[in-house]
């Protein structure tokens, strides 16, 4: 059997006395396409955080491609990774954020570049050819000198996707990339990501976009209050729902 | 599609051209502070001071030392001082609490005293240690290490960076906190992320506040006259001691000023200019 690419393993996290994840387990497979649908405050977004550890979580582990995040056993303790190692085992996982978060000192280019330079000290020439592949697959080749500022709010997302790429991640992690797009702009970020799935990438998606789950994801899961209430083929978790919690929440969005 | 049906009575403005606007009170005033300006200048011209003394001692080579020394004192203290306030705001909001106390208490104590106080203290600080250095390494005389220039140069350092620290820090909190989870995200170590991501974004903020830091430091070396640092203001006192022409002197030290600061203004907005990069609001 192949081994997944994340595995989750009774993960707890409460923000104060809010409980936002109650002993979630969970396997994505490599090349698997996850949607995490559910209503806010869920913890949906909280999960997808916890895997490249922006929220350490509380209880429970999470292992990313076989290596254990956040810690190290030794014998039989645990003990904490520095700040430096958390920043290595971030390099797994690329994000792309609701609110985009590109750089805005920055051209589209040099936000593509900055990661694989600074970061992974990779040759500039080499990464500068790179990131004008990933802006040419995005369909944004024209766009390498512009600021952040000068792009609209798809255009900006489909830099974000590129950003997250040049760091040749094993895991992609989708925080509801649509949510603040206009409608008519959402197609095309959409579309890049459906494009990116069928290159076989593993991702993690959360969004509200059923049609999209529908369409491309492998694998629903329906989170509610901290805890995955649904989980199986879209066709099945969207069309045939087992819980009335599920149902409910699908008639809701899709009205 | 039929022609729609508009209301009749709303005429086509299209072409009319818009009438020039008479701003009376802006015309007034002007004219008022011309007529005011005016007086002052035959006041002055009238006074008992000796242009002439003005003009000769605004190139005496005493003056233009002291100028020079002015201007090397407060980019010296001032860099020293922004050194310092990154290093102390980065302390302020790191998660470790033993740096967040230190931090906070070096702003408290340097914010906390008079600055010609703690000049003073630098100075004479002789009478507390006779002897200063590091043990086995290097040690003297306290009176022999602690110049002028060592004493104004460390009080005034160390008082701008307990006020820039503020500065800088209010600048990192400005930055939106989606860039550091961003820069965190590709991968980047806390460190890192500030250096790379937010500082940069921080300077826009940060710049006009220090802007005016730093032409408030210009005129703050003057108190390190009490000390005996040869500064411009220093220079005229010793020289109207000796000729008695005291409205004349602090004429040419305050001239000085206002070219030095003069010439500090377009600096600043070229440096603004520089950080304001990929913003659409760029100052003019």
């Amino acid at each position: 059997m192949t081994k997944p690419m994340v595995a989750f393993r009774n993960v707890d996290k409460t923000f104060g006395s809010y409980k936002a994840l109650d002993a979630v387990s969970l396997d994505v497979m490599p090349g698997e396409v996850l949607c995490l649908i559910g209503a806010s405050g869920s913890g949906k977004t909280t999960l997808l955080r916890s895997v490249n550890q922006l929220h350490p979580i509380d209880e429970g582990a999470i292992w990313l491609d076989g290596e254990l995040l956040g810690k190290r056993q030794e014998g039989q303790h645990l003990h904490l990774l520095t700040d430096r190692e958390i920043a290595r085992q971030r390099l797994a996982t690329g994000m792309v954020f609701q609110r985009f978060n590109l750089f805005p000192h920055m051209t589209a280019l040099e936000n593509i570049t900055e990661g694989p330079v600074q970061v992974q000290r990779r040759r500039a020439a080499e990464v500068r050819d790179e990131a004008m592949a990933l802006l040419e697959r995005v369909g944004l080749s024209d766009k390498a000198g512009n600021f952040p500022s000068e792009l609209s709010g798809g255009q900006q997302q489909r830099v974000a996707i590129a950003r997250a790429l040049a760091m040749k991640p094993k895991l992609m992690l989708f925080d509801e990339p649509t949510s603040a797009l206009d409608p008519e702009l959402v197609g095309e970020v959409l579309s890049v990501m459906k494009g990116l799935a069928s290159s076989g990438m593993t991702m993690m998606v959360v969004t509200h976009e059923l049609g999209f789950a529908r369409e491309v994801a492998d694998t629903v899961v329906y989170m509610d209050a901290g805890r995955i209430v649904e989980y199986g083929p879209p066709d099945q978790v969207l069309s045939h729902p087992r819980e009335e919690r599920t149902k409910a929440f699908i008639s809701k969005v899709i009205a | 599609m039929p022609p729609r049906k508009l209301a009749p009575g709303f005429a086509d403005t299209r072409g009319m051209p818009i009438a020039r606007r008479l701003y009376w009170g802006r015309w007034l005033a002007a004219a008022l502070i011309v007529v005011l300006i005016f007086l002052l200048l035959r006041a002055f011209a009238q006074g008992q001071i000796e242009w002439a003394v003005v003009a000769q001692f605004f190139t005496a080579p005493a003056i233009l030392k002291g100028i020079v020394n002015t201007v090397i004192m407060a980019v010296l203290a001032m860099t020293l001082g922004i050194i310092l306030g990154v290093i102390v705001a980065v302390m302020r909001l790191s998660s470790n609490p033993v740096l967040v106390s230190v931090a906070a208490g070096y702003t408290w104590l340097f914010r906390g005293t008079p600055l010609i106080l703690q000049l003073l203290l630098w100075f004479n600080i002789a009478l507390v240690f006779p002897v200063i250095g590091f043990p086995g390494i290097w040690s003297g005389r306290a009176v022999d290490v602690m110049t002028p220039f060592v004493a104004a140069l460390l009080g005034l350092a160390l008082n701008q960076g307990a006020y820039t620290s503020e500065v800088i820090r209010a600048g990192i909190i400005s930055v939106d906190e989606g860039q550091h989870d961003a820069a965190r995200a590709i991968g980047m170590s806390k460190i890192h992320a500030l250096r790379r991501i937010v500082l940069p974004q921080a300077m826009k903020v940060v710049l006009p506040p220090l802007g005016n830091e730093f032409i408030s430091m210009i005129k703050t070396t003057s108190l390190a006259s009490v000390i005996q640092y040869p500064e411009v203001l220093h220079s005229a006192e010793n020289i109207y001691y000796a000729n008695s022409r005291v409205i004349e002197l602090l004429f040419v030290a305050g001239l000085w000023y206002l070219i030095v600061v003069s010439i500090l203004t377009p600096l600043q907005m070229l440096l603004e200019r520089r950080f304001s990069r990929g913003t659409a609001r760029r100052t003019k």
